[in-house]
């Protein structure tokens, strides 16, 4: 579905009318990102990361799959073959902290892309599957960021393999032979790595699959917008080319800058300096700590250190980890407010920004920091606040709050009149 | 009816941390919050040498003869203990030296081959391919020779800790004798943690992470090392810089051409990104009027 004014592809030549009528490939491209696609006019600078987010995705593939030309999954070799690429692979040493660092920074623009979902409530109806999908990727690349940390086969890559699948092992009555049964064995070994080198390969064309069908589900309602009124008329959009490809090519730009800034001259800042020390298994390290991109649920994971009656700590601990991010699925039927943009929603606003954000701030913080006080206290409030946000504060909020009065439509909010 | 039940499933994770909280912050009232241990009164952040080393910024090189002392110290010290298992000796040739040395200095290591005759276990004089080989044929005789400390490979030393080229240097001039140093509040390791003292075979430095290292003090006298002429005195502190200097080096033999490369890419970004601004502005020129106050 589009607009009835979006533009109409036209092949301009013999060649492109021939295609059009065999395939018509370039019809598809003009409508989902070309001229073909008409968006609100008023979109701002948050509405980069999309676009980013599918970028750092391909240059992931990209220079993953030219690190597992060189690399080995076998735990007696893996380690080795990592130095091997950092030191006699032309110009491996590139291409693997291009990996490294290309994660990271796909986490970062995937959490500006989130809690701009959060702020501007693009979960709401018709964009929910939009959503929906969008969280199933956020899963898809945590377990694909997992299991590319275990690869390299250090000191935090075995114990973060360790402890994470240890979690399973909190489930009541299945938890340990499910724990084995996953790992192939009883600890991590070349049975782990091996199918987590399988995994890693794999599920990153999973995530392309449902980036499709993310993107599929957008063009049915059209890309949401600042001030959360829904297109009217035409006045109210652009064509994606060339008014968003050019303004994403500049954020592409300014995000590169800082992505190249820290590939050449600090690549090694975002990592732990265990993962270059060989994996010992009889060698557990002082502070076992997952990549940064976890923090916020390894703080919620550590935050409950009291069985809270027949559940033990742990399980409780397991149990919010996963509904930490399982919550998010409700987010469209929790939010009942009529408006969506949180710059007419008082309220939601200032719980957004002096509780949601300096929540997770202090999650991030801690699940970065050694499991000692004040750390683990200060992530049980922020863990609490965090649930409460979600379950509580956003389904009473957003029922009884007063929203500030809506621009008639886009044209209105950015010319000051609806013609 | 899905919001009554988000509201009680929060309510319950709501509880359920806040009654851990209650728990630790009743331990904190009654019992303290952690214990100060002997590794918290003593342990040192590493330091840099006075002035610093060359590689360091974005702009830094390798300076070839710190580089070159720097393996020397290594192959006459360290090299009787420490592996440095994932560099290949013809990387020498990076630290200035001819390809005939480096050939000469391949051959002067052994390493374990086959007798092409017999087929039987031998050694033979080191190839520029060959990586550095280890002092220990195995895991079980680096333990037994070393009181069951197993010496670690030196390749990655300096990215394998924090801040690893300041630690290598503070950790070989840290060793101190523990019923004399003192702490910052003033104490000695004797007085106020007597159960931390080091037991036997073992070393006090206050920059090892649990304070006592099985290593003893490797660089003990200035003059240990000599030094080709024309280079600097080879003082305890002068060889740690220099053995610092050449672990970065063996951690990353290729930061100097990462720093390199960065500006260039830098500085296309830069340009690119300019023009991928005015280009934005350019488009957008005639849809975007000033804000209608």
């Amino acid at each position: 579905m589009s607009f009835p004014w979006a533009r109409q592809y036209e092949p301009q030549n013999g060649f492109m009318k021939w295609m059009d009528e065999k395939l018509p490939l370039p019809r598809f491209v003009y409508n989902a990102v070309g001229a073909g696609y008409p968006v609100p006019r008023n979109l701002n600078y948050m509405w980069n990361f999309g676009v980013l987010a599918g970028f750092f995705l391909m240059l992931q593939i990209v220079t993953g799959i030219i690190l597992a030309m060189h690399y080995a999954a076998n735990a007696e070799v893996a380690f080795g073959t990592t130095e091997h690429i950092m030191r006699d692979v032309n110009w491996g040493w590139l291409m693997r902290y291009a990996h490294a660092n290309g994660a990271s920074f796909f986490f970062i623009v995937i959490y500006l892309h989130i809690f701009r979902g959060f702020y501007f409530s693009s979960y709401k109806a018709p964009r929910e599957m939009i959503w929906l999908l969008g969280v199933v990727i956020f899963l898809l690349m945590m377990a694909t960021a997992f299991m590319g940390y275990v690869l390299p086969w250090g000191q935090m890559s075995f114990w973060g393999a360790k402890v994470i699948t240890g979690l399973f092992g909190a489930i009541p009555l299945v938890g340990e032979p499910l724990q084995v049964w996953l790992l192939g064995g009883f600890a991590p070994d070349n049975a782990a790595l091996n199918r987590f080198f399988s995994l890693h390969y794999l599920l990153p064309f999973v995530i392309v699959a449902v980036v499709i069908l993310h993107i599929w589900a957008l063009h049915i309602p059209g890309s949401s917008n600042p001030t959360g009124v829904e297109v009217k008329q035409e006045s109210d959009t652009v064509p994606f080319h060339p008014y968003y490809t050019a303004k994403d090519g500049f954020g592409l730009g300014v995000v590169l800058i800082a992505y190249f800034a820290m590939v050449f001259f600090l690549p090694n800042y975002l990592g732990h300096p265990d993962n270059y020390i060989e994996a010992n298994p009889l060698s557990t390290p002082a502070h076992i700590v997952p990549e940064w991109y976890f923090w916020p649920f390894y703080a919620i994971l550590r935050a409950f250190t009291a069985d809270f009656f027949f559940i033990p700590a742990k399980l409780m601990g397991v149990l919010a980890m996963f509904a930490a991010i399982l919550v998010w699925f409700f987010l469209p039927w929790l939010d009942k407010s009529p408006v969506r943009s949180g710059h007419y929603r008082p309220t939601f606003k200032k719980f957004f920004w002096f509780g949601l954000i300096p929540a997770m701030a202090v999650l991030f913080w801690c699940g970065g920091a050694p499991a000692e006080e004040p750390y683990v206290m200060l992530s049980q409030i922020a863990t609490a606040y965090y649930f409460l946000h979600f379950l509580v504060i956003l389904p009473i909020v957003s029922s009884v709050e007063k929203t500030k009065p809506l621009p008639n439509s886009i044209t209105e909010a950015v010319l000051g009149s609806d013609n | 009816m899905i919001r009554l039940i988000s509201i009680l499933v929060g309510l319950g994770f709501t509880a359920a941390v806040l009654w851990a909280f209650g728990n630790g912050a009743y331990t904190a009232v009654t019992e303290g919050m952690g214990e100060r241990t002997a590794e918290k009164a003593f342990h040192l952040h590493p330091h840099a040498p006075e002035g610093g080393y060359s590689f360091e910024g974005p702009f830094g090189k390798w300076d070839k003869q710190q580089l070159q002392r720097g393996y020397q110290v290594y192959k006459e010290v360290c090299a009787a203990c420490h592996s440095l298992k994932f560099v290949a000796i013809r990387d020498l040739e990076q630290l200035g030296y001819s390809e005939a040395e480096v050939k000469a200095e391949a051959a002067s290591f052994q390493v374990p081959g086959i007798d092409p005759n017999t087929g039987e276990a031998t050694t033979r004089p080191g190839l520029p391919t060959d990586n550095f080989p280890s002092p220990y044929p195995n895991k079980i005789a680096a333990a037994a020779a070393n009181n069951n400390a197993i010496p670690p490979d030196l390749s990655l030393m300096a990215k394998a800790r924090h801040n690893g080229t300041h630690y290598i240097y503070s950790l070989l001039t840290g060793y101190a004798d523990p019923a004399v140093y003192k702490n910052e509040a003033g104490e000695t390791l004797a007085e106020a943690f007597p159960a931390t003292m080091p037991g036997t075979g073992l070393h006090f430095n206050p920059y090892f992470a649990n304070l006592n290292l099985a290593m003893a003090p490797p660089l003990n006298s200035d003059g240990q090392v000599t030094y080709a002429e024309g280079n600097p005195e080879p003082t305890v502190h002068q060889m740690a810089e220099d053995v610092s200097a050449f672990l970065t080096w063996t951690a990353e033999p290729t930061m100097v051409k990462r720093k390199q490369t960065g500006w260039p890419v830098l500085g296309f970004l830069l340009f690119a990104s300019i023009l991928a601004f005015l280009a934005y502005k350019n488009i957008w020129a005639g849809v975007k009027p000033k804000k209608a106050g």
